[in-house]
């Protein structure tokens, strides 16, 4: 019969008889993003006030909080998705890596290169599964057909996707179902290696099983890159976060260890929302 | 019962789950106490019937366990509690462990008593301090319930403290056994039993600390086990959750 494994041995030890877990800080962090005193007004309307954050590399950081609480808002300053509403101002500073994504003369097509967006429903273009991937490639010029084989592989497989379509790359993405494009989109946004990727409510259109999927990868991706997640579901929140920062009102609120906030948060709003509380 | 920290939720089905469960929890709670100082009294009255009573008793004891056990892993499925919530169905669960091996002792309490009743009974002294210090355990459990219904962490600490002079009885109890055993062998086996159920009151005295642990940890978040009192006293004083407000800083 089956012989005891002194690997297994050694890893259960390590599994039961660890020391607790420990709390973590952002000041052990490495630091990706700083949000510095951020006010967004739409109009005459104040959707944020005055956020200041720090978000720490190569980890997933959440953002809970009621509807209209301003999260997706956040999210979209990240990559001046907000440039395009017309009536948007914003003041206040982001730098990325210690350089303010607002200032003058930034170039916002090479930032949402570097700071890549997933959204709600799925928006493979409207071409192949190769060309999904490929294209944010050609569009740097890329023309050799053997770099791109190569990058839509890799990202591809990043995915998890590979094996799914590897015998139909050149079918149109619209074919996939609905877990399978967003991996696809997931794929299409690391293709161009970004540092940053923005994830709003990536799998609230989906079943249990591609959310399962699409969580599983967030865990693989954050070896790789910073995360951000906008999510209504706060049971995701605390499964694929390290951070979870909780908004009310254009405010966050509280920004923490997502273990912490989850289990003892400091604050009674913060508590109140995620227990289902009215405060 | 109607506890302000367990309501508000927009469920009210769930507000009304979890309060079923404390209620549940108390009522198994006062059964025990029931239960223990029924053990008690058959053990120093040497009064069988009593002791029998007990005895049977303790299958409603088992019964409260596993039902509560059930509407615990029933709410974690169905209502993935957070925060407080959270943390009072993990001290529910853990309590009710510490109230039915209370409840067990009793029994071997009892099931000394009815030894005792049979044969010789030991000297009038002895009963006397047991029932000094069984007295002693019975309160300490007492306030442990009512610190975990009122849900009150430095009431919690105060219960934590009487368990030194539930360990210093013991003690005493056991140097005079010793004593008597070796003053007449023919002692020994009447003073085993006393022994035992010594034994068995400073393990209840054990039991009611840890429920007071589990409501220090209900309500300060914080996990106080195998640590002084006087770290468990700073924990408790100490203003409640203690997550950062905001990054900026």
């Amino acid at each position: 019969m089956s012989q005891r494994n002194p690997a297994s041995t050694s890893l259960s030890a390590g599994l039961f008889e660890g020391t607790s877990r420990q709390v973590r800080s952002l000041a052990d962090e490495e630091i990706a993003i700083t949000v510095e005193n951020l006010d967004l007004y739409y109009g005459e309307d104040q959707a944020l006030k005055s956020i200041s954050l720090k978000i720490p590399a190569k980890r997933v950081t959440a953002f809970i909080g009621p509807s209209g609480c301003g999260k997706s808002t956040l999210l979209r300053c990240f990559n001046r998705m907000n440039d395009l509403v017309d009536s948007c101002r914003i003041e206040g500073a982001i730098n990325l890596h210690g350089e303010n994504i607002y200032r003058r003369g930034t170039d916002v097509a090479e930032l949402r290169r570097r700071v890549g967006m997933v959204f709600q429903k799925p928006n493979p273009f409207p071409k192949s599964i190769y060309e999904n991937v490929a294209y944010g490639l050609r569009l740097q010029g890329v023309k050799n057909r053997r770099v791109l084989d190569e990058v839509v592989e890799r990202s591809i497989k990043a995915v998890g996707l590979w094996d799914e379509v590897k015998d139909r790359l050149q079918s149109n993405a619209f074919g996939l179902s609905g877990g399978q494009q967003q991996r696809l989109v997931i794929a299409r946004s690391i293709a161009i290696e970004p540092e940053v990727i923005l994830l709003d409510e990536p799998t609230s259109a989906l079943d249990p099983i591609s959310t399962a999927k699409i969580e599983e990868l967030i865990e693989e991706l954050k070896e790789q890159y910073t995360i951000l997640i906008v999510t209504h579901n706060m049971q995701q929140a605390a499964r694929v976060s390290d951070y979870t920062a909780y908004m009310y009102l254009g405010e966050v609120i509280e920004h923490a260890d997502t273990m912490h906030l989850f289990t003892n948060p400091g604050q009674k709003a913060t508590e109140d929302y995620i227990t289902g509380r009215y405060g | 019962m109607e506890n302000k920290r367990i309501g508000g939720h927009y469920s009210h089905r769930y507000d009304a789950e979890l309060e079923e469960v404390v209620n549940r929890v108390l009522a198994m709670g006062g059964l025990v106490e029931s239960q223990l100082s029924n053990a008690l009294q058959s053990f120093i009255e040497g009064d069988a019937t009593i002791a029998h009573e007990v005895t049977e008793n303790d299958t409603r004891v088992n019964t409260f366990e596993v039902t509560i056990d059930e509407r615990c892993v029933e709410i974690l499925a169905r209502r993935q509690p957070a925060a407080m919530d959270l943390r009072l169905i993990v001290a529910v669960i853990k309590t009710i462990t510490d109230l039915e091996r209370i409840g067990d002792l009793a029994v071997s309490i009892a099931r000394m008593a009815m030894r005792q009743a049979e044969g010789d009974r030991p000297r009038k002294q002895t009963f006397r301090d047991i029932e000094t210090m069984g007295n002693r355990v019975i309160k300490m459990l007492g306030d442990a319930l009512d610190a975990f219904a009122r849900m009150d962490a430095a009431a919690a600490v105060n219960v934590v403290r009487q368990d030194f002079a539930i360990d210093s009885d013991h003690e005493a109890i056991m140097r005079q056994n010793v004593t008597y055993m070796m003053e007449d062998p023919r002692n020994i086996s009447r003073m085993l039993d006393v022994t035992h159920a010594t034994r068995a009151l400073e393990r209840v005295g054990d039991h009611a600390r840890n429920m007071c642990e589990y409501t220090i940890y209900l309500v300060k978040g914080r996990d106080v086990r195998h640590i002084d009192l006087s770290e468990m006293e700073a924990i408790v004083e100490a203003k409640a959750g203690n997550a950062e407000k905001g990054t900026g800083a």
